[in-house]
């Protein structure tokens, strides 16, 4: 070893806890970057690989029953790949112990199961037989949620009839890989169950033999989606088509592909944050060793090492600085994204799922963070580079110092003599005081930022669940209904109050993009569901038109006052032109509403609801739950209770743990931040505090003179940290938006006040581990040396 | 060990003489040092008494000692081996708080590097001390000793070495301390400055009647001093009382 690279190690171990500091927020980037990239790559290989292996769809449609001479006629429509048809129903489920009804969905297979599209993956037991009356496969979710498994029994409600479905397997599927019941935008795994039968079974209860109501299509590569989507709609209008759709409104690849933006999202600005926090460290603690290294390089050049030496002598130790960050971080990544993959495992069924550490985003990560390096280091390397020897042998300039700006201002009597010398310091590197100010701001603003999605969370809760939905029970006929049903509902078993509701499958156009959705028809004057404007606000509907979410509006590129199309997917199939009147904040995405009687009388029926939302007494609930079961009319029945506690176990978790991650990196960085600070001030200032102690001053006053100093530097960055995390706050509301899912921005008092403690703590910490060396001070050490 | 209040200097004949209460007495002194692998004996046996109102000259080549008895006399550093008694309070039984104390009532240090607060004006600088000390004297009348009455509201980089050691000296005698320890406070100037420096010394010493000790190599320096003792490899080498004391302002070197 070289001779230089030895004074390069003992540097670098004297500067052992800054470097490790410094190597540590540089980490923390790296982490943050590694696990939600590597995850994106990891889950979308595992994403490609699945819809390969078990050909998942490319275009979806419902419609009410066609023959199956129809698939013939499809497979020409140019584009199409392959054809599959099927039987789909959604039933009631009648589990024990369960009072609240759930949802299965019945899905036909085909008599290959391993042929055709949306194959299922068997994790355990067998295939349905050919023929076999109610032997079924349950979705793997549903089944863990009931601790179900093969040779276990679900009743369900087939056709108006109690039957028994007899339990001969576990899959998955890749349709579902993330599993939503109908309308809601939340998955809850005990309410939504699928299950695939026999398709001679499934078809003869519903007397679709011979027929078909569902249709999936692979494309060929030359296919452009939107022809085959118009075709596809054209055949299937006569037999009730409900609209084609992509894989874009499927719902689980839907939501999967959210989850790729979200976390894509979260790879940018946190790094972002580490990584110029760990350029303007490594900046500090450099440009240091390079000040108090002046005579060491003078004498190197003295001695005939070359300029280029003594640069690279500096960026040799920035490299070892930015390897160790770089492996630390990759390590804890990893670690972080097994964490994450073992989670993801538990909402998204695939057949495998594991976290694999892209190589490519190490490359990336090892490049931006070299980048970030060199970016701190370089002035100070060339500092030391253009030092002349000869100047390098004199000791540098004494510091100036100068009046305080209050001073100057003549205000001085308000201030102390100590605070006066903490602030002369402060304003005589005002660079390096603003940078030490931002960098423990910014530590604040990343608590804010991964705390105040729980704000969000209880905000959206309060509004959907409180605001918006104020009724317990949602109940959805099979097939719309005279209004006489709305008699019914009021006499079943606890109902408080009720409201009738319409929906029916559209699809609104205007100019040339267009979205499939459920306009929803409900009384004018309708108290138990409310629409929030923008503002989040109450709204009424209003007879002129339609009322829209904005994240619609957003996607059709329309506004308030411009007149869309929407074409009905049911009955006589009309298009209307109908205007948008206001727009609404809807936390589940897409939605329009329109006046029920206004509906009514544009599809030309009189009292028709498709189901209504109740009032319901909580006493009085498995009654009504019971109730609905048996009623055959009955399709879907959704609980306020049960969604709001499959929201709140959901979110409860996630949270936590993104909460508990941000929290370890900002205090990292208030860490790393407020000890290189303190660390630097006690090299450059030991000689004063030595005096100091040496006239007389005791050591709680030698330490208030420069803790003063942190506490000064942390207690600007207070006021800054939180407007920092109120704007990243808003940042990460637009980053975080998708199609589905839209935030408003809300920061709780508590989540600031979260942040600030935090922080604070950590700079105290780091306060309390530098006051340990100023005791040790070698007073008369410091003070045999020349200044 | 409380320390008693600091007692007011009275004011005492120019000629110096040993007739004043003793100040301190040190007895059997060593200092050994451990650097790495070996002992460094910096004090073997020094036995030493110092009284009211003399101005010492400790002189000795570096390496003698001089320092080590200096901080040893002030509270900066314990002995090895031996005894040292400020007036009734054993020094050496005294705790890191209780040394802290007497520094701050007792004694003012000069140093060779002025060791000034560079964030604090010349005042400032005075101030820090006569904040923190019982029966202070106001910072102007200190800096008026010295003969700093301009650029009092300077910051150390804006005055000449020798403008600083004035300050420091200032801000050493401003508590009215009882003894007041220079380390080579003039090592660091030429000789006008350095001359400067001593006559502020001188003064302190007469006008406040401040037990003064000097650390120097320079022997010349011991022209204006009562009594000389000379330090050698960690002893006592000899010691005298100088018949006349010559004016700082007549020194040269």
């Amino acid at each position: 070893m070289k001779r230089l690279d030895l004074k390069l190690l003992r540097d670098l171990w004297t500067l052992k806890s800054q470097v490790l500091a410094i190597a540590l927020v540089m980490a923390s980037g790296v982490a943050m970057l590694i696990m939600s990239l590597s995850m994106v790559s990891s889950l979308q290989g595992t994403q490609q690989g699945y819809y390969d292996d078990y050909r998942f769809a490319q275009v979806f449609t419902r419609l009410k029953r066609a023959p199956d001479a129809l698939a013939a006629r499809l497979a020409t429509i140019p584009g199409v790949a392959q054809v599959q048809t099927r039987v789909v129903v959604d039933v009631t489920l009648d589990l024990p112990g369960m009072p609240m009804p759930a949802v299965g969905r019945l899905l036909s297979l085909d008599a290959d199961p391993r042929a055709g599209l949306n194959r299922p993956h068997l994790r355990r037991g067998r295939f349905p037989e050919r023929y076999a009356r109610h032997e079924a496969l349950v979705s793997e979710a549903f089944a863990a949620a009931h601790g179900l498994g093969p040779g276990d029994q679900v009743r369900a409600i087939i056709n108006g009839r109690l039957q028994t479905l007899h339990l001969v397997g576990v899959a998955i599927s890749p349709e579902y890989v993330y599993q939503l019941r109908p309308g809601e935008f939340i998955p809850d795994d005990r309410r939504f169950g699928v299950f695939w039968l026999d398709r001679l079974q499934l078809a003869s209860a519903y007397g679709l033999q011979g027929a078909f109501n569902d249709i999936a299509l692979t494309l060929t590569r030359e296919a452009v989606e939107r022809d085959v989507l118009d075709a596809l709609d054209r055949l299937t209008a006569p037999f009730g088509g409900q609209g084609a759709h992509g894989r874009s409104e499927q719902m689980s690849h839907r939501l999967l592909t959210d989850e790729f933006s979200q976390l894509r999202a979260m790879a940018t600005i946190p790094p972002a944050i580490f990584l110029a926090v760990t350029a303007f460290l490594l900046n500090v603690v450099i440009s240091r060793l390079v000040r108090t290294q002046r005579e060491q390089i003078a004498v190197l050049k003295a001695f005939g090492y070359t300029t280029a030496d003594v640069g690279l002598h500096y960026l040799k130790l920035v490299s070892v600085l930015t390897v160790i960050g770089l492996v630390l971080g990759i390590a804890a990544g990893t670690w972080l994204g097994r964490d994450m993959a073992a989670m993801y495992a538990r909402y998204f069924r695939f057949p495998r799922l594991e976290f694999q550490l892209d190589p490519a985003v190490v490359a990336w990560s090892a490049l931006i963070c070299t980048g970030a390096a060199l970016a701190g280091a370089v002035a100070a390397v060339r500092r030391a580079m253009r030092l002349p020897p000869a100047e390098g042998m004199r000791p540098e300039e004494p510091a100036h110092y100068r009046p305080l700006l209050i001073e100057r201002l003549g205000w001085q009597r308000f201030v102390g003599r100590i605070l006066r010398m903490i602030l002369r310091q402060l304003e005589r590197k005002p660079v390096s005081a603003a940078l030490s100010v931002l960098g423990i701001a910014l530590a604040i603003a990343i608590v804010v930022l991964g705390s105040f999605v729980r704000d969000i969370v209880d905000f959206m809760v309060d509004l959907q669940f409180y605001g918006v939905q104020r009724y317990d029970t949602s109940v959805t006929l099979v097939e719309p209904a005279a209004s006489g049903a709305m008699a019914e509902f009021r006499q079943l078993p606890g109902v408080l109050a009720a409201e009738p509701f319409r929906t029916v499958p559209v699809r609104i156009r205007f100019g040339h993009l267009s979205r499939r959705l459920g306009l929803l028809g409900v009384p004018a004057d309708a108290g138990l569901l409310r629409l929030l404007d923008v503002d989040w606000r109450e709204t009424p509907l209003s007879p002129a038109g339609l009322v829209v979410s904005r994240a619609l509006a957003d996607l059709l590129r329309a506004r308030p006052g411009d007149v869309v199309s929407v074409e009905v997917m049911e009955g006589q199939r009309p298009t209307l032109e109908l205007p948008i009147v206001r727009l609404v904040e809807d936390v589940a995405g897409t939605s329009a509403y329109l006046e029920l009687a206004v509906l009514n009388r544009l599809l030309g029926e009189s009292g028709v609801v498709s189901g209504a939302f109740l009032r319901v007494d909580p006493a009085a609930e498995p009654g009504l739950y019971a109730a609905l079961k048996a009623a055959p009319r009955v399709a879907v029945v959704g609980t306020k209770t049960a969604a709001l506690a499959a929201f709140r176990e959901l979110m409860a978790e996630n949270l936590l743990r993104m909460r508990l991650i941000n929290v370890i990196f900002a205090g990292i960085i208030a860490f790393g931040v407020v000890y290189n600070a303190a660390r630097i001030s006690l090299a450059e200032r030991s000689r004063e505090l030595a005096t100091l102690r040496v006239i007389g001053f005791g050591r709680d006053e030698i330490s208030l003179i420069f803790l003063g100093e942190i506490a000064i530097v942390t207690l600007l960055a207070i006021p800054l940290g939180l407007l920092l995390g109120y704007a990243f706050a808003a940042l990460a509301v637009v980053a975080l938006a998708t199609e589905s899912y839209r935030f408003p921005l809300v920061v709780n008092l508590s989540t600031y006040a979260f942040a600030v403690a935090t922080v604070v703590g950590a700079a105290l910490l780091s306060g309390l581990v530098v006051r340990r060396r100023l005791d040790r001070l070698d007073l008369l050490a410091v003070l045999k040396a020349a200044a | 060990m409380p320390l008693p209040p600091p007692t007011q200097p009275e004011p005492r004949p120019v000629a110096a003489n040993s007739g004043g209460r003793r100040v301190f007495t040190a007895r059997g002194l060593t200092k050994v040092y451990r650097m790495g692998s070996f002992e460094v004996h910096a004090l073997r046996g020094v036995d030493l008494d110092l009284y009211e109102g003399e101005f010492v000259v400790l002189l000795g080549p570096s390496g003698s000692g001089k320092s080590t008895l200096l901080n040893i006399l002030g509270g900066l550093d314990v002995p090895t081996g031996g005894t040292v008694v400020y007036r009734d309070h054993t020094l050496t039984a005294a705790t890191d708080a209780e040394l802290t104390r007497y520094r701050r009532e007792h004694v003012g240090f000069v140093f060779q590097f002025y060791n000034l607060m560079p964030s604090l004006t010349a005042r400032e600088n005075v101030e820090l001390v006569t904040d923190i000390a019982v029966n202070p004297m106001p910072a102007a009348e200190a800096l008026r000793l010295v003969g700093l009455t301009e650029r009092v509201d300077h910051f150390p980089s804006q005055l000449s070495g020798g403008e600083q050691q004035r300050v420091a000296i200032a801000r050493a005698i401003a508590k009215r301390p009882d003894v007041l320890l220079c380390d080579e406070p003039t090592g660091a100037l030429d000789v006008k400055t350095g001359v400067l420096v001593l006559e502020a010394i001188d003064r302190v010493n007469r006008e406040l009647g401040t037990t003064t000790v000097v650390i120097t190599h320079n022997a010349v320096i011991a022209g204006m001093a009562d009594r000389v003792i000379a330090l050698s490899d960690g002893r006592i080498a000899s010691e005298h009382r100088n018949a006349r004391q010559i004016p700082a302002g007549e020194l040269q070197w």
